[in-house]
């Protein structure tokens, strides 16, 4: 039981701190605020620039189609605190990712949550099962 | 409180209360931002000096996204008396007049052509804001956003450079920097006939950032005005206000005590607004390490051509004209 609260309070604090630099070049305008979308894939492109990183993945639908997914995040110094490096991803790893699609129904949103093939989690604290 | 958590939870709150007292003498190493920590009592205000590394006090507090004055933005909830933001306003092609944020109370007192030229711009954040993909804001084309965008949209880790003829400011966003003359030099009287009143053989050329002279005003009050703006692809902000070569800016920096800095900007353009408006008070800063490495944001005209292949272009609706 103690470790629980310690993890929660630690998870709350390190969601706080990871929130902070939360600010991107544009407001959100085009994305559907509060939608959940969580899907996996292969990556195909890290882009690591200012003021947004993107990660570009396929995901392979039921009927064999592939949908070429397109995710942003912040710019490259804003998501360091998050644990994002430009090493982060490359070409071929397997993801799962939860994102906030756009309105426009185009596959393409903004980065809530990946796990990683290794099973971790970014951004960090974005792991616990209470998030 | 159940017994059990008692324990964990007195030795947090101790751990919260002690960690500030550990760094009370000044900035931290410089490995992460030094923030203010409740308890501190910081020394004195140094005489004439606003040199050293800033950041904004509070957390993302420089970053004006809703536009100059919105340092409290969005719509006002009548009941609370508080701002409030429409979290997911509808993507429409009626102009893309999308809101997330409505404050008419406190809109800059706009000439009739400032408004023209307000309206005149589609901005990516603001209560006017529209999808990337059909945007006209200049700096995401990498264009620089000059002078006091810099400050009014996004001011970032910054340091000043003090020197006996003149002030440098560095600006981590879009790493750019400028001059604040304190030579006695005055500003020039007419920007579109400009003359610098020092020896310089060459008048100053209108220019992005404008021409700058401060001076102390007290022992800790250090006032800049600037003019010479170039024409109005520079905005205000990133909500869109407009700018002009009749711009001119007040900023007024007090410093505190040694720990702290306030930033206040004053804007006056009778072309563009019907009387002088404050678009930035008292903006808390916060003195960093002077060990502080300052990150690279640098707009990279061909990362943004990438990004707009792959993303910002593909926001907006098929009906959009293009970009």
């Amino acid at each position: 039981m103690r470790y629980r609260l310690l993890r929660t309070l630690g998870v709350a604090l390190i969601l706080l701190i990871a929130s902070i630099p939360l600010l991107a070049h544009h407001g959100a305008a085009q994305f559907d605020v509060g939608k959940k979308v969580t899907v996996k894939g292969t990556v195909v492109e890290w882009f690591w620039a200012n003021p947004h990183c993107f990660l570009r993945f396929d995901v392979a639908g039921d009927d064999g189609q592939v949908v070429h997914w397109n995710v942003e995040l912040q710019s490259g110094p804003n998501i360091l605190p998050q644990g994002f490096t430009r090493q982060t991803f490359k070409a071929g790893d397997q993801v799962t990712v939860t994102l906030e699609p756009v309105k426009n129904g185009r596959p393409l949103g903004r980065l809530q949550k990946v796990v990683l093939a290794d099973g971790s989690t970014l951004p960090l604290g974005a792991g616990n099962p209470q998030n | 409180m159940p017994k059990h958590l008692l324990v964990p939870t007195l030795a947090l709150v101790g751990l919260f209360v002690c960690a500030p007292a550990v760094h009370t003498q000044g900035p931290l190493p410089g490995a992460v931002y030094d923030k203010d920590r409740k308890g501190e009592k910081p020394a004195p205000a140094p005489r004439r000096d606003l040199s050293g590394i800033w950041e904004p006090a509070t957390p993302g507090g420089g970053i004006q996204g809703k536009g100059a004055l919105a340092m409290e933005s969005c719509r006002r909830d009548k009941a609370t008396g508080r701002y409030v933001v429409q979290q997911n306003p509808p993507l429409t092609d009626t102009g893309y007049a999308t809101v997330d944020c409505l404050k008419p109370e406190i809109e800059p007192p706009y000439t009739a052509l400032g408004l023209e030229r307000m309206r005149a711009h589609k901005p990516v954040e603001g209560y006017r804001m529209v999808p990337d993909a059909v945007n006209n804001d200049p700096i995401l084309g990498c264009d620089p956003g000059g002078f006091p965008r810099v400050v009014l949209h996004n001011f970032r880790t910054s340091e000043i450079l003090q020197t006996p003829t003149h002030m440098v400011m560095l600006y981590k966003f879009q790493k750019r920097y400028r001059t604040i003359w304190t030579d006695g030099r005055e500003l020039p009287k007419d920007p579109q006939q400009p003359a610098w009143t020092t020896a310089d053989r060459l008048p100053p050329e209108p220019r992005w950032w404008g021409y700058s002279v401060g001076r102390w005003v007290d022992d800790y009050t250090f006032v800049a005005r600037t003019n010479g703006f170039q024409d109005d692809r520079t905005w205000l902000d990133n909500a869109g206000l407009p700018q002009s070569d009749t711009t001119e800016v007040e900023e007024t920096y007090h410093r505190v005590d040694a720990n702290h800095l306030e930033l206040s900007i004053r804007i006056t353009d009778p072309k563009l607004y019907t009387r002088p408006w404050v678009a930035l008070d008292r903006l808390s800063l916060r003195l960093q390490s002077p060990n502080f490495d300052i990150q690279e944001m640098e707009c990279s005209p061909s990362d943004q051509k990438h990004y707009y292949e792959f993303f910002g272009g593909q926001t907006g609706l098929d009906t959009d004209p293009a970009r």
